[in-house]
């Protein structure tokens, strides 16, 4: 089941791929079938930035399975410069040191996995954009 | 003409010091500083594999190729480090990139030289015309057993390169490759660390096939040491390229951007193309580069690039080799490396 989801989904965890209101300009992230803005129903593709800023984030310190081992890590949502707000993990940082306001670019990063013989799943994260 | 038309690398935050491994085996951290000439070594955090580098690096190279990545006809990834045993990363990488479903694949492994190997049937598939654009990647998150010589030197990078016949930031001369079965060093099926046969290290496998393949490709193309702006080596440590290239007539000057060991530890099928990329960094139009791999098993494949103008334009584009080599870095103890690499043992 998580395979097919994570499969299904995959140009939006690899590639960030958004859809744009062909009739008002509204990017959907993940891609919608009706513009909630205008409710149309053309899109075209947007691969989002990737770059933005920390609008507000939380410290897991009691993660869910599979997160144990990354504890403690930092879940944000991000203000992309695309002007769409996302949730996802920021890595590659302490995340004790974070601030709001932060500018934070996309990675392509491991996510999680099916144990030791199952799937393995990647995705967008992100980190301080400190030009590395 | 062929050549590269974009080249791009990762490297982890993550370090740690030769000190904290050697304090932890009981062993003289002095003497693997001098005698091998490393000081720290990159580590991957836990949610990077060889699948992740090869990307994000991937992603640099096309920032700086500038092309519409459905162009890409064939991609390569080579890594002693892929992420499944049968599931290719390389497809992972083409579908991050957006270059599928009209690409040929495939997973190369040869211990350090896999990357060069994904590079030489990159330039090659270009040059006969197949395909417009083809991509070569170095990648690893190498691993050596604990408390063995390796894990003073096994670290994490990247390095990856688009070749096409156009734009290019250099141009290929010609390459050459020698290699012969020798048995210095080996991972069988399912064992988690590498085995290396002791007395085959050093003279009968490094030096004899980088010094052939070197002495090769000089003779085809009637070029000698002196000709060359700069060369790279590929770095086990920081003592035998140096060793090497000064034994094959080369000098400090030609070495020195190219050298990343000392504070990168051996990135394995990353080690020489990242190398050549730390060097492509700094070099200016329409100088000579020679870069040599190694691999265990045992081959050396040589290539000779001729820099272009176009390189100059395109170099900020993407982070510099040095850059992710010396800024930002964040220091480990053995205990959160240890947990990092999965060598602490939990229950399933
Ligand atoms: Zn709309």
């Amino acid at each position: 089941m998580e395979v097919a989801r994570h499969w299904r989904e995959t140009p939006e965890r690899y590639r960030m791929e958004a859809g744009k209101c062909s009739k008002c300009g509204k990017i959907a992230f993940p891609g919608r079938m009706i513009c909630p803005e205008c409710g149309s129903t053309e899109f075209t593709k947007h691969t989002l930035s990737g770059k933005g800023k920390i609008v507000t984030y939380t410290i897991i310190r009691t993660a869910p399975d599979g997160f144990e081992d990354l504890v403690p890590y930092a879940v944000g949502i991000i203000e992309l410069d695309d002007g769409i707000k996302i949730l996802a993990q920021i890595t590659d940082c302490n995340p004790e040191e974070l601030k709001t306001g932060d500018r934070v670019v996309a990675k392509f990063r491991r996510i999680n996995e099916d144990g030791k013989t199952g799937m393995i799943y990647y995705a967008y994260k992100f980190v301080p954009d400190v030009g590395i | 003409m062929v050549g590269i038309v974009g080249y791009g690398t990762q490297i982890p935050r993550y370090r740690i010091k030769i000190e904290e491994i050697a304090k932890v085996w009981g062993a003289d951290a002095a003497s693997f500083k001098r005698g091998l000439n490393l000081n720290e070594k990159s580590v991957p955090c836990p949610d990077e594999d060889c699948a992740t580098l090869a990307v994000n690096a991937a992603r640099n190279a096309m920032s700086r190729a500038g092309i519409n990545p459905q162009e890409i006809g064939a991609l390569y990834v080579g890594s002693e480090s892929h992420p499944y045993a049968v599931k290719p990363t390389g497809a992972t990488v083409s579908e991050a990139l957006g270059a599928c479903p009209y690409v040929h694949t495939a997973d190369f492994e040869f211990a350090c030289k896999a990357g060069t190997e994904a590079m030489f049937v990159a330039l090659n598939l270009v040059k006969s015309g197949a395909v417009k654009y083809a991509v070569g990647i170095g990648s690893d998150t190498s691993q050596g057993s604990p408390g063995d010589a390796l894990e003073y030197s096994a670290s994490a990078g990247a390095a990856a390169y688009v070749m096409g016949a156009e734009n290019l930031v250099a141009e290929l001369i010609d390459t050459h490759c020698f290699m012969t079965d020798t048995p210095d060093f080996w991972r069988r099926e399912h064992a988690n660390y590498p085995e290396h046969g002791g007395r085959f290290t050093g003279e009968p496998s490094y030096m004899k096939h980088v010094t052939g393949a070197v002495n090769a490709i000089l003779e085809k193309t009637k070029m000698k040491p002196e000709d060359f702006d700069y060369m790279i080596f590929h770095q086990p440590n920081g003592k035998f390229p140096v060793q090497m290239a000064l034994k094959l007539g080369f000098k400090e000057p030609q070495f020195r951007y190219g050298l990343l060991t000392p504070t990168l530890g051996n990135t394995y099928s990353g080690s020489s193309p990242l190398g050549l990329a730390a060097t492509l960094d700094e070099a200016k139009p329409n100088q000579l580069i020679l870069l040599v791999s190694y691999g265990s098993g045992a081959g050396s494949d040589a290539f000779i690039f001729k820099t272009t103008e176009r390189l100059l334009k395109v170099r900020d584009m993407a982070p510099r080799v040095r850059k992710q080599l010396d800024e930002h870095k964040m220091y480990l103890e053995y205990g959160q490396y240890a947990k990092f690499r999965h060598k602490i043992v939990k229950p399933e």
